[in-house]
């Protein structure tokens, strides 16, 4: 059922591509609310918390959409690859159980009370569920890589005569070759991806009231973020490339473009790769620099696709383009975050009206690097599902293409529907400028003690003087 | 490796399983039947204030269906490999049903104008019947049987719409209203409290009554469900559940009857808990009748005993700090007060 297959991974990819840049969000918004609120608890300035109620209506918001899509994923294994939950269920599932046990519970427990419990708890314990919201997104991203690392690097199963995958050694199975590298990599995408959106928040209204002080505070804070993390996500991804290369060396090779092994492999920057003429077409390249980024020698080995049986190659184009694109946007942003430490010297940042554009450009930068960082590892990990040992043809439920082109259509309507609305909502919020006194997500609530609330002053006089007010 | 060969794992896991499934269908079974009685309240403030009383916690029982769902693939991997392509079409509308249903909470808070506020209640109101319509075509289809060659599901397209299915479904979304109508009994007051004891005095009767025709029809589906409940000795087994429904139904009616609050909730969680009890009973030892047992599906020993040391820690510490977050939002909850 060659057919019924592709839509299959047609309709596993469109709904795991929509959950990932949710929770993605989610990780990053959980924590920047987390230390929003830290400091706001400890210097008591009133941006800190206004930011934070501004902040925390975007995140009710990305999370509820990313429970649903995520509720979707949890039963979409089974009803589109049956053979294979059924053979890698025992090492996969447990690791997903352990997921909702740790981390779902945790999330769900806390949100509540994060979202609408501050005036029922106060701001210590309101703080606290709120940093146990943050580590339930992080134990959660720590579960599902550890499930998709042992799919691109198996290893701590044997094979029963059903061909069952059956757990010999569950450590092995969890801290797999590539989970280190995968992990990090991960999460300081989903920072990144927020810090470019709240970045580019933050300039827009910038660009449009120079004086705001919450834009300023946000858009200086997310420029740091990238300064630092963009360069670090550079270095993590040149080392989880390392870790790619030696044990999944074709999908390198599909990355690369590299057709044939060499001693003095090229770095391609552009080119077409040609499946049939197995050949790139219109290379620009430097020589010797790919044997140098991978195997850190000058005349280090580099296998090309040749190497490999046709049947155990990827879709190379997809591969190829794709981590193109994320490392574009790699570098690009640790050269916004350059240039902004730049600007920094005489307080140049808040005037600096063409890197506030750049900022508002790149708004969505990061979640388009991460699902290209994502096409890269799973199209990469094609034909095989669990990479050298389950092949994606066999991993397909029996449900006939009928079926599966229905419910596509279906996910596809609901979803442009459900998440286009979500989005024009996650719009509406953000355009509108943070205040002082920014009232909670919940019309109705006072969201901080009575009594030392000034009115908000008139937009004319927002200026440096924006109220310090005592700690609550 | 861990195997814990003393332990029966499969029978644990199903007890496990098992559980998780009745708290998500009582837990979630509120709050979608606070959605589906949308059909009858339609003030928007009152719609409000029926949000307002699950807001809080529906993420929280929702998350009982990822580990009902995640359970079934981690320790019955075969029947989760059988059951989700055997219900593709209402699992997959149960799904994007709860999209819906999701998304609703915040999207109606969103909303500008009296259109889209509209828009998502319609969506709230839609999408928790079908997701309660959906489930209980998968409950009733599962109870027919499923037809399953060489560990894969071999039936046909259609085989999950039967009437006996459809009357499942049916009986799901009154059922789940009537949980819906005893919530907002304990945790609304004034108008909106007292249209919802009129609201379950009707639901009650025909939840009853339905009960009483599901009950009577599966064992006609099955000679082993038949020979279960009326021959011996399973009738020393399965002759208190009725009795019990009957004892329950009596404390429902006085409760209402007398104003109390929390009562008829209670009792309607009960008749929940003696119908599954019920399906239990009917089922075992299958997990997908008429072929496969809990104990056919399970995963090796290595799995399931991994898992359960997590559960079996972790659990009880879940059900702590979910008791608490209902602890903080206890209370009536009032007319243009506080959570959205
Ligand atoms: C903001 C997002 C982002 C950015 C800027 C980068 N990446 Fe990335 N990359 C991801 C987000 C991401 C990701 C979505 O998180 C992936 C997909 C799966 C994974 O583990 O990480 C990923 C995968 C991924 C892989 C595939 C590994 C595999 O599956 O075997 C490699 C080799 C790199 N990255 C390398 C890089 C390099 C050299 C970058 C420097 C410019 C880079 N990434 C920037
Ligand atoms: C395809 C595999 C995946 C499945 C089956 C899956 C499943 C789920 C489910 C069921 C939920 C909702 C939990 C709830 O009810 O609260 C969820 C949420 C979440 N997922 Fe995934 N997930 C997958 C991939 C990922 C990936 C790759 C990440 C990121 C590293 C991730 C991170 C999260 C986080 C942080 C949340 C909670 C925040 C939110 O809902 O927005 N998931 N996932
Ligand atoms: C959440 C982030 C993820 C994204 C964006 C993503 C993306 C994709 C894409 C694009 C495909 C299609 C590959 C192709 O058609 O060539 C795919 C397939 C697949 N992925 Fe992922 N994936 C993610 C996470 C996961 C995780 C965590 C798992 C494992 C638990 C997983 C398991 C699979 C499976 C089983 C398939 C189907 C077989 C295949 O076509 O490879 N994915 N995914």
């Amino acid at each position: 059922m060659p057919q019924a297959v592709t839509l299959a991974r047609a309709q596993f990819a469109f709904t795991v591509a929509f959950h990932i840049v949710l929770p993605a969000f989610s990780i990053g918004l959980a924590s920047y609310l987390a230390v929003l609120e830290g400091l706001w608890l400890r210097t008591g300035r009133q941006v800190y918390q206004d930011l934070f109620q501004y902040w925390v209506k975007v995140f009710a918001l990305v999370f509820g959409m990313g429970v649903v899509s995520g509720v979707v994923m949890s039963y979409e294994f089974g009803t589109n690859w049956s053979a294979f939950a059924d053979k890698a269920g025992p090492v996969v599932g447990p690791l997903m159980g352990y997921e909702v046990l740790t981390a779902f519970f945790l999330e769900a427990g806390f949100l509540g009370i994060m979202l609408f419990g501050l005036k029922r708890v106060g701001p210590g314990l309101h703080f606290l569920a709120t940093c146990v919201v943050v580590l339930g997104t992080l134990i959660s991203a720590f579960w599902i890589l550890a499930v998709n690392s042992w799919m691109q690097t198996p290893q701590g199963f044997r094979v029963d005569a059903a061909g069952r995958f059956i757990p010999t050694d569950w450590l092995a199975v969890i801290f797999n070759p590539s989970f280190f590298y995968r992990l990090p990599h991960m999460v300081l995408a989903a920072y990144l991806s927020v810090a470019f959106f709240v970045g580019a928040v933050g300039a827009w209204h910038l660009l449009r009231d120079r004086g705001n002080v919450a834009a300023r505070t946000m858009f200086s804070m997310a420029m740091w973020m990238a300064t630092i993390v963009a360069p670090l996500q550079i270095v993590m991804g040149d080392m989880h490339g390392l870790n790619t290369l030696q044990y999944q060396p074709v999908k390198v090779a599909a990355m690369e473009g590299d057709w044939e092994t060499s001693r003095a492999a090229p770095l391609v920057l552009f080119g077409w790769p040609e499946t049939e003429a197995r050949h790139t077409e219109f290379e620009l390249a430097i020589p010797h620099l790919g044997s140098l980024i991978l195997t850190h020698d000058w005349n280090g080995e580099v296998k090309g696709l040749e190497a490999f049986p046709p049947d155990q190659r990827p879709p190379v184009p997809v591969v190829f383009w794709a981590f193109r694109i994320m490392v574009a946007l790699g570098f690009l942003m640790a050269g916004v975050g350059i240039a902004s430490l730049i600007l920094r010297r005489g307080g140049r940042l808040f005037h600096a009206r063409r890197l506030q554009w750049l900022a508002v450009a790149m708004a969505p930068a990061g979640f388009v690097a991460l699902l290209a960082g994502w096409v890269v590892t799973e199209v990469g990990r094609q034909p095989y599902t669990v990479f050298g040992h389950l092949r994606t043809d066999d991993s397909i439920s029996p449900v006939a293409m009928p079926g599966v082109a229905v419910s596509l259509a279906a996910f596809a309507i609901v979803y442009f529907i459900v998440y286009g609305a979500g989005f024009a909502y996650l719009l509406a919020l953000v355009r509108k400028p943070p205040v002082p006194a920014e009232p909670g997500p919940y019309a109705g609530v006072p969201m901080r003690t009575a009594g030392i609330t000034p009115g908000p002053p008139a937009a004319e006089t927002l200026g440096d003087a924006w109220p310090v007010e005592p700690r609550p | 490796m861990m195997t814990l060969p003393w332990l029966d794992l499969p029978l644990v896991w199903g007890g496990l399983i098992a559980f998780a499934v009745l708290a998500y269908v009582v837990l979630d079974g509120f709050d979608l039947g606070t959605g589906i009685l949308f059909a009858v309240e339609r003030r928007t403030e009152d719609r409000a204030v029926m949000m307002n009383t699950i807001a809080p916690v529906w993420d929280g029982n929702e998350t009982w269906l990822v580990l009902g769902g995640g359970g079934l693939f981690a320790v019955f991997p075969l029947a989760y490999a059988v059951i989700m392509p055997a219900f593709y079409p209402t699992i997959i509308g149960m799904l994007l049903a709860l999209v819906f249903r999701g998304v609703a909470f915040e999207f109606r808070f969103r909303a500008v104008t009296a259109r889209g506020r509209a828009a998502w209640e319609f969506a709230f109101l839609a999408g928790s019947t079908l997701a309660a319509f959906a489930q209980g075509l998968t409950l009733g289809g599962l109870l027919q049987g499923v037809r399953v060659v060489g560990g894969a599901y071999a039936g046909g397209w259609w085989d999950w719409l039967t009437g006996f299915t459809i009357l499942c479904g049916i009986a799901l979304v009154i059922g789940y209203a009537l949980l819906g109508a005893t919530w907002l009994v304990w945790r609304t007051e004034g108008d909106l409290q007292r249209r919802c004891r009129r609201h379950a005095r009707a639901l009650g009767a025909a939840t009853l009554a339905l009960i009483v025709v599901v009950s009577l029809w599966t064992p006609m589906l099955n000679p082993t469900f038949a020979h279960r409940w009326f021959g011996w000795p399973g009738i020393l087994l399965t002759s208190p559940v009725p009795v019990l429904v009957v004892l329950l139904a009596w404390g429902f009616w006085l409760g209402l009857r007398h104003g109390h609050h929390v009562t008829p909730f209670l009792c309607a969680l009960g008749w929940f808990a003696l119908c599954y009890a019920g399906i239990a009973i009917s089922l075992y030892p299958y997990i997908i009748p008429p072929g496969i047992t809990f104990r056919d599906a399970a995963a090796p020993p290595e799995s399931q005993a991994f898992l359960l040391v997590g559960a079996v820690v972790l659990v009880p510490i879940i059900l702590a700090y979910i008791a608490y977050a209902y602890y903080v939002f206890r209370g009536k909850v009032q007319h243009g007060e506080g959570y959205h």
